[in-house]
C-alpha cells in the first residue's frame, strides 16, 4: 500500500476522531466566518450554552485531579500516590488548554481575551476566575515541564523545578480552590433565574467539592484506559483506596445537598412532574450510586467495578454542571435551549484532541516512568549517612 | 444629581414614537416590521409591549447598584454618577456573562455580527451630560415618559397615585427592585400585569456575589499558612524516620 492510502488501514477509534476532527474544522469555519448566530443556539434569553455549560464548567472540574493529587503526594507527602502524579497534571494541563480553546470559540471577541490582565474588576467573579485559571495553567505547565526535560535529559532545569516545586504546588492548590468553587459563584447573582434544586448560597462550596470528587474519578478513569492502552499493570492497591477517598467526599457532598435543599426548603418542588425534576434525580443517582458502589470492597477491588463506579460519577458530575448552567436557566429565562450541531460538534472535537493529545504525550514523554520510591529512599538514605 | 426615567403606564397612549426617536438617536433601522417587534433586541433599545388595555415600555433599568456592571470582568459597563449604566464597546471580550447575570434580561447581543457587541439602553447619557432630555421623553406626546433628578420623579410619582388613587396601582416599581433603579414604572393594574417581574429581591443582587468573593484573602492567608504548615509537619516526619532508620542501621553493623 502506498504511503498516501495508508489511512485505509485506519482502526475503528482513527476514523471516529478523523472524522469529529473534520466535523470540528467544519463547525469552527462556521463559527468564525458566520458568528455565533449561525453557529449556537444561543439568544438574548439564553447567552450561554455547550461550550460553557460542558467545555468551561465541566471541562475545569474534570482537570481537578492535578491539584488533588499535587496536594496529597507533594503536601501531604503520601509518595505512594507519586505513580498516578504525572497522568493527573498532564490532564489536568491538557484540561486547561482545552477550556482556553473552548472559550476562543464562546467569546464574541476572541481577539479580546487578554483584556482582563489590563482591565480589572475585582468585583467580577468572572474576573476572578480569568486570572486563576490562567496563573494555573501556568503553574500546571511548569508542574509538568520536568516531564519534557526529562524526557531531553536536561538535567538542570529539572533541579530548578524540583527546587520550587512546593510554593508552586500550594499556589495551585490555592487557585485551583478559588476557581473551582468560583465557577459555582458565577450563578450566585442569579437567584431569580436559576431553579431553587441547584440555586444555593452554597454553590461555591458545593462546586469546590464535587470538582475533588471528580478529580479522583478521573485519575481512576485514565488510569484504567492507559492501562489497557499501553498494556501497563494497574496500580490497583493505589486505585482501591483512592476510591474508598471518592466513597467519602461524595458521602460528605451528598449529605450537605440534601441538608441544604431541605434547610431551603425546596425538597416540596420534586412532586412537579417537570423536566427539572427528572434531570436532578438523574444526577442524584449517579451520584448515589456511585457512592454506594465505592463503599462495598468487593466493587473497590475489582478493576472493572472500580472504573464503572468512577464513570458513573464523572457522568453524575456532568449532569450537574449542565443542570445549574443549562436544564436550572431555562425556566428563568424563559425559553428552551438545545445546542446546534456546531456547538456539539466543536464540543466532541475539543473533548476527541484532549484524548489524541493525551495518548500522544504518554506515548513520546516519560508520563508513567516515574522514579521508584525505593531508588528515592535509598538515595535519601546515602545523604542522611553522609 | 442622578437622572432618572419615570414611565407612567395610565398616561402611554402605546404611539411609539419613543421607539423612533430611540432608533433614531441610536441610528437604528425602524420600519412597521420592527414597530411590530415586541421584544428588546440589538436592533431595539427600547419596545413598547401591549398587555391587556395597556402600553408597557421596556429599556434598560439601569439599577443603582447594577448587575452587568458587576460582573463584567473588564468594566466595559459602568454605573455613571449621572446615573445612566454605560457600555465600552472597546474593552468588551463578549462574554456575555452581563446578559445572563441582567435580572430583566435587558442586554442584547449582535449574534449575527463578526465583531459582535452588547446593546442596550444608555439613558441618553451624552445627551443627559448637555443636560438635554433623553430622547424617548422628549419625544413622548403623552407625558407617559419624563427624565429628570431621580428623587424628584418619586416625588412626583408619588403625588400622581395620591391625586388619583382610583388610576393608580399603589406602588412605585423600581423603588426598591434589586436595590433600586433609574427608570421607575406606575401602573394603573398590578405590576404583573404589564408582564413585569414582581418577585426581585429587594437587596442588590451584587451583594451575594461579593459575599463570596470577599472570602478570598482569607483563604489566600489562611489556605498558604494551611499548606505550609502540613507539608513541614510530614516533611518533618520522613526527615526524622529516615534519620532513625540510619542510626538503628550504624548500631546493627
Amino acid at each position: 500500500m502506498t504511503p498516501a492510502l495508508r489511512f485505509l488501514r485506519w482502526t475503528f477509534w482513527q476514523w471516529v476522531f478523523g472524522l469529529v476532527m473534520l466535523g470540528g474544522l467544519y463547525a469552527a469555519f462556521v463559527r468564525y466566518t458566520q458568528g455565533l448566530g449561525s453557529s449556537t443556539a444561543l439568544s438574548d434569553l439564553f447567552p450561554w450554552g455547550l461550550w460553557i455549560g460542558f467545555d468551561v464548567l465541566c471541562g475545569v472540574g474534570l482537570a481537578a485531579g492535578g491539584f488533588t493529587l499535587a496536594a496529597m503526594v507533594h503536601i501531604f507527602n503520601i509518595e505512594r500516590y507519586k505513580p498516578i502524579l504525572r497522568p493527573a497534571i498532564l490532564t489536568a494541563f491538557l484540561g486547561y488548554l482545552l477550556v482556553i480553546l473552548a472559550l476562543l470559540f464562546d467569546l464574541g471577541r476572541p481577539d479580546r481575551i487578554w483584556h482582563p490582565l489590563v482591565m480589572w474588576n475585582p468585583h467580577s467573579v468572572m474576573f476572578e476566575v480569568a486570572w486563576c485559571v490562567m496563573l494555573y495553567t501556568t503553574v500546571l505547565a511548569l508542574e509538568f515541564s520536568p516531564v519534557v526535560f526529562e524526557r531531553f535529559g536536561w538535567h538542570t532545569p529539572v533541579r530548578w523545578m524540583r527546587a520550587v516545586s512546593i510554593p508552586l504546588v500550594i499556589a495551585g492548590v490555592l487557585l485551583s480552590t478559588l476557581h473551582q468553587s468560583s465557577l459555582g459563584s458565577l450563578y450566585l447573582i442569579v437567584p431569580h433565574k436559576l431553579h431553587p434544586l441547584w440555586y444555593s448560597p452554597l454553590l461555591p462550596v458545593f462546586f469546590f467539592i464535587s470538582a475533588i470528587a471528580v478529580g479522583f474519578a478521573m485519575t481512576i478513569f485514565e488510569s484504567y484506559h492507559s492501562a489497557k492502552a499501553f498494556g501497563k499493570r494497574l496500580e490497583m492497591s493505589l486505585l482501591t483506596s483512592m476510591g474508598r477517598v471518592l466513597a467519602v467526599v461524595l458521602l460528605v457532598y451528598l449529605v450537605l445537598r440534601g441538608q441544604d435543599l431541605w434547610r431551603l426548603g425546596v425538597l416540596a418542588r420534586l412532586t412537579e412532574a417537570r423536566s427539572e425534576t427528572y434531570l436532578f434525580l438523574l444526577e442524584i443517582v449517579f451520584t448515589l450510586g456511585a457512592m454506594l458502589l465505592l463503599f462495598q470492597q468487593r466493587i473497590r477491588t475489582s478493576q472493572t467495578g472500580l472504573y464503572f463506579a468512577a464513570l458513573l460519577y464523572i457522568f453524575g458530575f456532568i449532569t450537574n454542571r449542565l443542570n445549574v448552567s443549562i436544564t436550572g436557566m431555562e425556566a428563568g429565562s424563559g425559553t428552551h435551549y438545545l445546542p446546534r450541531w456546531t456547538e456539539v460538534m466543536v464540543t466532541l472535537a475539543i473533548v476527541a484532541l484532549g484524548f489524541a493529545i493525551f495518548r500522544f504525550a504518554a506515548k513520546h514523554l516519560p508520563v508513567f516512568a516515574e522514579e521508584k520510591p525505593s531508588v528515592r529512599m535509598a538515595a535519601e538514605l546515602v545523604r542522611v549517612k553522609a | 444629581m442622578a437622572k432618572a426615567i419615570l414611565f407612567d403606564a395610565a398616561k402611554c397612549i402605546g404611539c411609539r414614537l419613543c421607539e423612533l426617536a430611540c432608533a433614531e438617536r441610536n441610528r437604528l433601522p425602524y420600519d412597521e416590521a420592527i414597530a411590530a417587534e415586541e421584544q428588546l433586541s440589538a436592533h431595539k433599545l427600547t419596545a413598547v409591549q401591549t398587555r391587556g388595555d395597556y402600553f408597557v415600555r421596556r429599556l434598560c433599568m439601569h439599577c443603582l447598584d447594577p448587575s452587568c456592571a458587576s460582573v463584567c470582568p473588564v468594566r466595559a459597563l459602568y454605573k455613571s454618577e449621572l446615573g445612566p449604566v454605560v457600555y465600552d464597546a472597546e474593552r468588551c471580550i463578549g462574554c456575555r456573562y452581563c446578559m445572563l447575570a441582567c435580572p430583566f434580561q435587558v442586554p442584547a447581543y449582535e449574534w449575527n455580527s463578526r465583531l459582535p457587541r452588547v446593546k442596550k439602553c444608555d439613558m441618553c447619557f451624552d445627551r443627559l451630560q448637555q443636560g438635554e432630555l433623553t430622547a424617548c421623553a422628549q419625544a413622548c406626546p403623552s407625558g407617559a415618559t419624563t427624565c429628570g433628578d431621580r428623587d424628584a420623579l418619586i416625588a412626583e410619582a408619588r403625588r400622581r397615585i395620591a391625586d388619583n388613587p382610583d388610576s393608580y396601582y399603589d406602588y412605585i416599581y423600581g423603588l426598591e427592585q434589586v436595590g433600586g433603579t433609574s427608570v421607575l414604572f406606575l401602573s394603573p393594574v398590578p405590576f404583573e400585569q404589564l408582564g413585569m417581574r414582581a418577585r426581585l429581591p429587594q437587596q442588590a443582587l451584587p451583594t451575594l456575589t461579593w459575599r463570596a468573593l470577599s472570602h478570598i484573602p482569607d483563604i489566600v492567608t489562611v489556605g498558604s499558612v494551611l499548606l505550609g504548615g502540613v507539608w513541614w509537619i510530614t516533611h518533618r516526619r520522613n526527615e526524622v524516620a529516615a534519620a532513625e532508620r540510619a542510626q538503628r542501621e550504624k548500631k546493627q553493623r
